[in-house]
């Protein structure tokens, strides 16, 4: 159900906590299995709650309570842009508008090509370096300007 | 983009250098010599603790108990298990200090816990970071790596006998993480949804041990504490408010960005090293994270930053994150940003903050969609009163100060809004 890989780095996840709490290490297990996956099936998800050993709904509850595990299928690259306050005094609602037009998709929608989802996301913790952008959850880009975003899209294959 | 001007966690930090976060560089900058010290004089405990307490070190998360007496409630005489957790789970609106931190100085929090540990007694540490900077959270992987290697973190550090490890968890997007016990429930593999209090963490906190938990820049300030005494971290800062803070400039200023500089220096000096406004004059201030009441510019001008100033000015310094806002903002706008966030990320198990904070955003939404009824800002107002003081935790109150504060100092707005159907003031964001 998951690679070799996955299950090695979902080990490391596990030699973090007290043997008789690996519960703890769900959060970072999912993490894995979604990055290998793209999403979080529920059959992922039950096979990431029974390798560590605890319930399915146990780790339903977790992927269902936080918002960057993807629960239904996305775009090859899922663009979260911050609009909140700080952000949009910077520009964040303007770089979530001018991808919308560029993509010509609103917000929570994906390309028909598959290629892309754009997201609106709420703060993430780094507001000087305004518009931000994240794509596919961990690669963070600063500063996104018009121009910006446009070199980004042409490098995202 | 980080911008540090001078203080005690970036004093001889070269932010442009890409290796300054690395184990050798920081042994240049005399790093871990205060655990070296401590551990070679077996410094007993409750003087590490009696440091940390004279140097008036206030929790640097948002709430500003004092480190050294926190510390000193976790049980001395507990024989089992007991932990140090650290809160970087970041996620306040205009603060991104943490991230920098572990970024640029991340041995700085790990020497910092380590002593943490020694002077509780604590096994072991977690260190909870925000998921949204994964990058980050890699590189503090790596920096754990290079402590674990050098015999700073494991069994018998340094030859004393002396036995912690310390480890990295991330979160995955969801702002109540950041409060303590939603943290402590998320790190232990659940819903980050709060714990009612008390128990207090010191006596029940992670799998049930006495646990403390503090904030990223707190445990970083510790080995400059121990290095060059309490009393020159006293000193940097006012009495009551010791030491230098990070603070994190957003917003319609020239240079947004952090800048370490000594508690109480003047909001204007702070202004005038962000490079000033950009884009028109000064309108309003929140001055420590979106959860604190906002300022206006005649207010804000006349403040220090220092947790007593800006207190004694209606709002809170917070986590130290300076939200700043010129004339072509509606504020009617801006806090219907604000009201969304909340109702976003209200964890939904307190009934007044999960249906309070939707409606709060409802009602301020139809005001400015010029759809507002007499009545409304009372309705505001009534709404709010059954949230604050009602719940679990301070979401809900963290919910209601923005739209007391701004429906207080920028009534007119508000009012104009219901009245016309259109705002007073034509909004432009940037």
């Amino acid at each position: 159900m998951l690679s070799a890989e996955s299950l090695a780095l979902i080990d490391r996840e596990l030699a973090k906590y007290p043997a008789d709490q690996r519960r703890s290490a769900v959060m970072g297990a999912l993490r894995i299995a979604q990055q290998e996956k793209g999403w979080l099936a529920t059959e992922t998800i039950e096979f990431v709650a029974n390798y560590i050993g605890i319930a399915p709904v146990a780790a339903y509850e977790v992927a269902s309570f936080y918002n960057m595990y993807n629960l239904k299928p996305v775009g090859k690259y899922k663009l979260t842009v911050c609009t909140n306050l700080p952000c949009a005094l910077s520009g964040g609602v303007n770089a979530a508008e001018y991808l919308s037009k560029k993509l010509g998709i609103g917000l929570g929608e994906t390309t028909a090509d598959g290629k892309y989802t754009l997201l609106e996301g709420e703060c993430m913790g780094a507001c000087g370096d305004a518009p931000v952008l994240l794509v596919n959850n961990h690669k963070m880009c600063s500063f996104m300007t018009p121009e910006a975003i446009d070199k980004k899209l042409a490098e995202l294959e | 983009m980080a911008i540090f001007v001078n203080g005690v966690i970036f004093e001889g930090v070269d932010t442009s250098d890409p290796n300054c976060w690395r184990l050798d560089a920081y042994m240049a900058r005399g790093g871990y010599q205060a655990l070296k010290s401590i551990l070679s004089a077996k410094m007993p405990q409750e003087d590490v603790i009696a440091e940390v307490k004279g140097s008036g070190l206030r929790g640097r998360g948002g709430a500003g108990f004092p480190t050294g007496l926190k510390w000193s409630f976790m049980p001395r005489s507990f024989p089992g298990d007991k932990y140090v957790v650290c809160n970087t789970d970041e996620g306040e609106p205009g603060t991104f200090k943490d991230r920098d931190i572990i970024v640029f100085n991340p041995h700085a929090l790990i020497e910092g816990m380590i002593i943490a540990g020694y002077a509780m007694g604590a096994k072991a540490g977690y260190n909870y970071i925000h998921g949204e900077i994964f990058e980050a959270y890699e590189l503090f992987e790596a920096a754990l790596d290079e402590a674990r290697k050098a015999g700073f973190l494991g069994e018998n550090i340094l030859g004393s006998g002396f036995n912690f490890d310390l480890f990295a968890h991330h979160g995955y997007g969801a702002y109540i993480c950041g409060e303590e016990t939603a943290l402590l429930e998320s790190l232990e593999g659940k819903k980050g949804q709060p714990r009612f209090k008390p128990p207090f963490p010191a006596s029940f906190g992670l799998y049930g041990k006495p646990t403390t938990i503090n904030n990223t820049e707190s445990f970083a300030s510790v080995p400059f504490i121990i290095k060059d005494g309490a009393q020159k971290f006293l000193e940097l800062g006012k009495p009551n408010n010791g030491g230098t803070k990070l603070f994190s400039i957003s917003g319609h200023v020239n240079r947004p960005g952090n800048y370490e500089i000594p508690l109480g220096t003047p909001f204007s000096e702070l202004l005038e090293m962000a490079g000033g406004m950009k884009g028109g004059k000064l309108k309003a201030v929140i001055p420590g994270g979106s959860s604190a009441p906002v300022l206006p510019a005649d207010i804000m001008m006349q403040c220090t930053m220092d947790y007593d100033s800006i207190s004694k000015a209606g709002s809170m310094l917070g986590s130290g994150a300076v939200i700043v806002m010129n004339e072509h903002v509606c504020m009617v706008k801006a806090l219907e940003r604000l009201a969304y966030f909340y109702h976003e990320e209200s964890c939904g198990q307190c009934t007044p903050c999960r249906e309070g904070t939707g409606w709060l955003y409802r009602v301020i939404h139809r005001i400015l969609n010029g759809e507002g009824r007499p009545g409304d800002l009372e309705l505001l107002d009534s709404v709010g009163n059954n949230m604050a003081g009602r719940t679990i935790c301070a979401l809900a109150d963290a919910a209601v100060f923005p739209v007391r504060s701004f429906t207080k100092h920028f009534r007119n707005e508000f009012e104009y809004l219901i009245e016309h159907k259109k705002p007073l003031v034509n909004h432009k964001w940037c």
